[in-house]
């Protein structure tokens, strides 16, 4: 008889090394712990590397919802980075608003922003989509370069700092466990999509579309969730990217950003979320450890993603292990 | 300047900028008539013939002149490079992946792209690099319409390579192979045709005349830049839809359309250069929602 294969976790292999509740309540304390006081060991310079750290974790969750769950490429990911870093920017800057009453905006304009690029366009062929979505990004960044309110190439600068029940997120110590807390939701909606009704539909989606639409999956609807999904995470991360900078220019926004968030989802192993944390922390921390390669970092990058694609298509993390 | 100054005017450039896009946008025709694969990396060997082309000239230059001999022989090693070059990253990083997944075959041809736009970055230490052609300023006036001679070679030079790969594409035997091989690669192999030839032929003619066309732009424009191949690469893209992806003439038109597009658009109220781009890309985007085969192309069932 057929063995058929298992459903791939989104856990990778971890879900069989932490088999007992006992070994994965252990697991979530130390990294809890190492989590809390990783900022004084590491100094204040590696706190601000590592809140830069969970903030490509945050935007790779996202980006791969779109590129390891659903299977498809977005080349543009960087724009719904911008559309949450700039309606914080404008409107707390322009209108006074409330950092809290402007990040729920920010999420609200990057969904509209998902489906009116998607909606048209999640029905062409996958390469087509690629492309689009790396127009769309230019689209983007180049509209905030000309436009008076995004302040054009200087872009935006004196963003107010959040206050949240009387803390004042302001410190770099304060921001690092601001994104400690977004990186760990990030975890736990990509689990708990990855598991739900939505998540397996991706699946389907992504091994064979015309099978899943005729099991009576609505693929364009299936795909625009997941754009929308990675639009939300996206959004979220440019949000408090902001608040946490307190400036923001185009030139954080361009197709060199999308590409290096992509970088991460595949070079980690896309899919699977510890691989895509792992990335995260590799695109984040090589580029610390290479500093004395200048230029060549990103030659380095690039012939790494080109190997893995070639030799190694699922990713540095390893593949869950056989039973 | 009265307004048929500016329509003349407007029209030479939308011709010259049109030619680029054409010569950039049939590689990618050709590529994708063949294997079907949308090859990310051909912008980038526009950028890697550029400096090939200054690169020969260098070494040409003292024995040429950086005449129109010396540019022209450049632009031929060029293209002859940069076309093995094609074939080169065909075998190694497309031709293994062919039966992958098409996600992963679009990231691999992304790696090759960043691999070489940030090969050139490291080389070049992101500095704009002088091609080091001298080709005068000649030309003729025509009223008040001034087309010089440069203008009217490199329209001249792209027409003529144009013409050459329609008629070897539609009269030779190997362009035979070539149409064959794109209606369904397996009948075709099973008819005898070596595959992996003709694929590597069409890799090369594709990156030759991106080589060109890197080649006469910088000679044209006077420098080169590592990512000089981004935006030609999703320009030329763009004209490959407008003209139906997979067919020759399409490119062709679909080039000069671009071309005039935008240079005619860039003098609407509101537009202006500084939105030239989101202009050429809202064209693509309304393109494919709209029109997905462009003027020229055959509707097609994706892959399943």
């Amino acid at each position: 008889m057929a063995q058929f294969p298992e459903r791939p976790s989104a856990w990778g292999g971890l879900a069989t090394l932490l088999d007992t509740p006992q070994k994965r309540y252990a697991a979530i304390a130390v990294i809890l712990v190492a989590m809390a006081v990783a900022p004084y060991i590491f100094g204040s310079y590696g706190t601000v590397i590592l809140t830069n750290a969970l903030l490509y974790v945050l935007l790779a969750l996202g980006l791969n919802i779109v590129v390891g769950y659903a299977g498809l490429l977005d080349l543009g990911f960087a724009a719904f980075f911008a559309v949450g870093a700039y309606t914080v920017g404008i409107t707390t800057l322009h209108f006074g608003l409330n950092f809290w009453l402007a990040l729920p905006l920010a999420v609200l304009l990057a969904i509209v922003a998902g489906i009116v690029i998607g909606a048209p366009t999640l029905r062409l062929r996958s390469d087509y989509l690629a492309i689009v979505t790396l127009g769309f990004g230019e689209i983007v960044r180049i509209t905030a370069r000309n436009l008076r309110e995004t302040g054009g190439a200087s872009g935006l600068i004196g963003i107010d700092s959040p206050w949240l029940f009387g803390w004042h997120i302001r410190t770099p110590l304060d921001f690092y466990y601001v994104f400690c807390a977004l990186a760990i939701l990030g975890v736990i909606a990509s689990v708990r999509l990855a598991n739900s009704r939505l998540g397996r539909a991706w699946l389907y989606v992504r091994h064979d579309e015309d099978a899943a639409e005729a099991m009576g999956i609505n693929r364009v609807k299936v795909k625009l969730a997941a754009y929308v999904v990675g639009a939300i995470y996206g959004s979220i991360g440019g949000a408090f990217f902001a608040a946490n900078l307190g400036a923001i220019s185009p030139e954080s926004f361009s197709f060199r950003q999308s590409v290096l968030i992509l970088m991460a989802v595949i070079l980690g192993g896309m899919g699977k979320i510890p691989g895509v944390i792992l990335g995260a922390f590799i695109v984040i921390l090589a580029p610390e450890l290479l500093r004395d390669f200048g230029d060549l970092r990103l030659l380095i990058f690039a012939v790494g993603l080109l190997l893995i694609m070639l030799f190694r298509p699922s990713g540095i993390w390893p593949a869950r292990s056989k039973r | 300047m009265s307004i048929f100054d500016i329509f003349t005017n407007q029209l030479l450039n939308g011709i010259v900028l049109g030619s680029f896009y054409a010569l950039v946008a049939l590689g990618y025709t050709m590529v994708f008539g063949v294997v079907k694969l949308l090859n990310f990396a051909h912008g980038e060997l526009y950028m890697v013939g550029g400096f090939a082309g200054f690169l020969v000239l260098s070494f040409l230059a003292p024995y040429l002149g950086p005449g129109w001999l010396g540019v022209a022989v450049s632009l031929v090693l060029a293209m002859i490079a940069v076309g093995f070059l094609g074939v080169v990253i065909e075998r190694v990083a497309y031709a293994p992946m062919l039966s992958a997944p098409r996600l992963s075959i679009l990231i691999t041809a992304l790696a090759v792209s960043l691999v070489l736009q940030n090969g050139m970055l490291t080389l070049t230490k992101g500095q704009y690099v002088p091609f080091g052609a001298a080709l005068g300023f000649g030309g003729v006036k025509l009223g008040n319409l001034f087309i010089s001679y440069n203008q009217m070679i490199l329209v001249g030079v792209a027409a003529a390579l144009m013409l050459a790969l329609e008629l070897f594409v539609s009269r030779t035997q190997y362009g035979r192979a070539m149409r064959a091989v794109s209606v369904d690669k397996d009948m075709a192999r099973l008819m005898g045709i070596n595959v992996n030839a003709v694929i590597a032929i069409t890799f090369f003619l594709g990156s030759a005349l991106a080589a060109a066309a890197g080649s006469m732009a910088g000679a044209y424009y006077g420098s080169l830049w590592y990512f000089m191949g981004f935006l030609i690469g999703l320009k030329a893209f763009t004209a490959a839809v407008i003209g139906g992806i997979g067919s020759i003439p399409g490119a062709m038109l679909g080039g000069l359309i671009l071309g005039l597009l935008e240079s005619f658009g860039t003098q609407l109220p509101g537009v202006g250069s500084e939105w030239k781009d989101v202009f050429s890309f809202s064209v693509l985007i309304l393109v494919l929602v709209f029109k997905p085969t462009g003027l020229l192309g055959k509707p097609e069932q994706e892959r399943m």
